[in-house]
């Protein structure tokens, strides 16, 4: 039987899935709601297959209004073909990625027969020390941007007895905690939301694993409130994973106890940061803790925690089903195994690209990509976030990889990638870094607190100034402050995109002195 | 304005909501901020006096938290809230255009600017490919241009209406 599947990921409901959805419903077809392919330029994506697991072709750009009369036919416009071969994604080796956009992502059954659970029934034949040796040997390293390796964090915590909450009795129930940091707020970066939203039991098998790893009962999932639809479907996906004993007392006839609750965040960017989440997480003002303790040790509620990006975790799954020796042969140096991708901004095809670490910037935006969105040449990628650094477009060949991106100044963060074309102003942007330190500082270190406000005045008077070089020497010497005397990646690391901006981008910080020569020569400017 | 946390009764409500969270969850001062303002749409004056009883904690305490989280709201919010993304992937494709075009846009038309009154921006809602991006209630706006903006609004106007 005839079978349609429609995304039902934030980013295809923004441009009208739902409405698509309901129109083919309204058609008397059968309609699965699935995640996004990442292909997200051709949202809504709507594929059709003979059966629930029959090979499928897809339409780009489906709109309600053009299904009114009948579904859509092969001969379209718009018809795209055999969804899987699209080079987009079959140049892809996903991993993390594997099932979202295949798989209804609340639905258990369609999660077992798309290769769910294997991993953690693997992870539970296995001793928790043979689980993180599997863990050490993958290579993997914490996805969220600091890149510390997982293996050696899961032994840190697997080493700590459990210990009664901080200010309990100490003959009190005894915890250790897996928190998950669903709280992604670099812009440019989507692929957490996009896994919560299209497979949510991958998330919750990988902290299974985890759990059983380190000896942990308890888990959280700090979810940031801009989420809306990943909270909701990350919440069904619990109760569901609740029923079937995938959570809960014994997971899957093991010893094994582990649930998993969520907490909403609040609007805060820095309690991304993982010391920020515990104190968020214990419900206090989202501030940076001073390291040590690391959290491994004593961490949230005072008992030892492993804190782990979503992409992080979710990759743990694959690589106890596929093997850690197949996972390691991917990717360059000490940059193993498959990264998530995520191309945005000024780019004319957007979207999730997992591959192997060491592609270039240039064959992701250009190749993958093509190039800008207006099609206008390209300026600057600002690479890792809002606290990335921006590259030239001629400095676009570096592989995408943790060691080569620190050797040229940048870093990869959470793998997004953000284009901008040649009509941006990077003086503009460099401003922009400081104004949103300014907004996120959590205020508790001065370099970060007060660096920022002296940073965005400081820009000003230089790109007021037709003699820059002492105000540019200020920013120079307040950076460097802030870099090395911030006590987390907020303040220590804004200087990134600023001095990026300064360095490949000059031209554009001497607005006020073109200004000034221009009018003692006569130039008029519109 | 008057605060719907004076009387007994009141705060009793307020108790109800939040005692079994306190009791269930550890560290819920947060918690109880976001219960209160899921329930009154903000966190009224009273609130922070009786979140703190509750949870035993100082009053300053509570109001830490309160003062630090930006979706922790002070007054009532607008009847149809919207939110502009105003980070780096958005601003790649006009998000600044976007904000002062919208900005002029309820400049020039009550209705609007009384309907939505004036929202914070919002830093990044995870659709960076297919921006500028914004928040009209709780749905996500792709492409977003003027236009799709006020027909979202009208069409939550609509909802609102439906749902009295």
């Amino acid at each position: 039987m005839t079978v349609w599947f429609v995304p039902r990921d934030a980013a295809a409901l923004s441009v009208g899935a739902d409405a698509v959805a309901a129109a083919l419903e309204a058609l008397g077809e059968q309609v699965v709601r699935t995640g996004s392919r990442g292909l997200l330029w051709l949202e809504p994506l709507v594929e059709r297959a003979d059966s629930r697991n029959g090979t499928r072709v897809g339409w780009a750009n489906v709109r309600a209004s053009d299904l009114s009369e009948s579904a859509p036919a092969d001969t379209a416009n718009n018809f795209l073909g055999v969804v899987e071969e699209l080079d987009y994604l079959a140049c892809q080796n996903r991993w993390i990625y594997e099932r979202v956009g295949i798989i209804d992502p609340v639905d258990p059954d369609d999660y077992l027969s798309h290769g769910g659970m294997a991993g953690l029934q693997r992870a539970l034949d296995l001793s928790p020390a043979s689980v993180i040796e599997q863990v050490t040997e993958s290579g993997l390293r914490g996805r969220g941007g600091a890149g510390f390796p997982t293996g050696i964090k899961w032994q840190t915590v697997a080493e700590q007895a459990p210990v009664p909450h901080k200010g309990d009795p100490v003959d009190a129930a005894r915890h250790k905690y897996i928190c998950v940091n669903a709280d992604e707020g670099d812009s440019g970066t989507f692929a957490d939301r996009m896994l919560m939203e299209g497979d949510p039991f991958c998330l919750l098998e990988g902290m299974a694993i985890a759990a059983h790893a380190v000896g942990a009962d308890r888990g959280m999932i700090y979810l940031r409130s801009e989420y809306p639809a990943a909270i909701a479907v990350m919440s069904e996906a619990i109760e569901k994973a609740r029923d079937r004993g995938w959570l809960g007392q014994g997971i899957l006839g093991s010893s094994c106890n582990f649930d998993v609750t969520i907490r909403v965040g609040a609007g805060s960017y820095v309690c991304g940061e993982e010391t920020a989440m515990l104190e968020s997480l214990e419900g206090r003002r989202g501030t940076v803790r001073a390291k040590p303790p690391l959290p491994a040790i004593e961490g949230l509620f005072g008992t030892p925690t492993v804190i782990n990006n979503v992409l992080t975790i979710a990759s743990v799954p694959s690589i106890l089903a596929r093997g850690a020796e197949a996972y390691a042969a991917l990717g360059q140096e000490r940059s193993r195994g498959t990264q998530v991708f995520q191309l945005a901004g000024n780019i004319a095809r957007g979207g999730i690209v997992e591959v192997a670490f060491g592609i270039s910037a240039h064959e992701l935006i250009f190749g993958l990509g093509q190039g800008t969105k207006s099609g206008r040449p390209l300026k600057a990628v600002q690479v890792g976030g809002p606290l990335g650094a921006y590259l030239p477009a001629d400095g676009l060949q570096v592989p995408m990889a943790y060691e080569a991106l620190a050797a040229q100044g940048a870093m990869l963060g959470h793998g997004g990638l953000v284009i901008f074309d040649d009509a941006v102003d990077m003086s503009e942007q460099a401003r922009f870094a400081m104004e949103f330190c300014v907004e996120e500082s959590c205020g508790k270190c001065t370099p970060c607190r007060i660096g920022a406000v002296r940073g965005v005045e400081v820009i000003d008077e230089l790109l007021a100034s037709d003699a820059p070089e002492t105000a540019e020497q200020l920013l120079r010497d307040l950076c460097d402050v802030m870099t090395q005397g911030s006590l987390c990646a907020m303040g220590g690391l804004t200087p990134q995109p600023v001095l990026s901006a300064l360095d490949q981008f000059p031209e554009d910080f001497k607005r006020a002195a073109h200004r000034n020569a221009d009018a003692v020569q006569g130039v008029v400017h519109e | 304005m008057e605060s719907p946390i004076k009387t007994t009764e009141q705060m009793a409500t307020l108790k109800g909501l939040i005692a079994p969270i306190a009791d269930r969850e550890p560290g819920p001062v947060l918690l109880c901020l976001q219960a209160a303002q899921a329930h009154y749409g903000y966190v009224p004056e009273g609130a922070v006096a009786v979140i703190a009883e509750v949870c035993n904690v100082t009053r300053a305490d509570v109001h830490g938290v309160f003062s630090y989280y930006s979706d922790l709201k002070k007054t009532p919010p607008p009847a149809i809230s919207v939110r502009l993304c105003a980070a780096e992937a958005c601003q790649a494709v006009g998000g600044r255009a976007l904000a002062a075009a919208w900005g002029e846009a309820c400049a020039a038309d009550a209705n609007l600017a009384t309907a939505t009154g004036t929202d914070e921006p919002v830093f990044c809602l995870g659709n960076c490919a297919l921006g500028p991006a914004a928040l009209v209630n709780n749905e996500l706006i792709g492409n977003a241009s003027v236009d799709t903006l006020k027909s979202a609004v009208e069409a939550a106007q609509n909802a609102a209406e439906a749902s009295l």
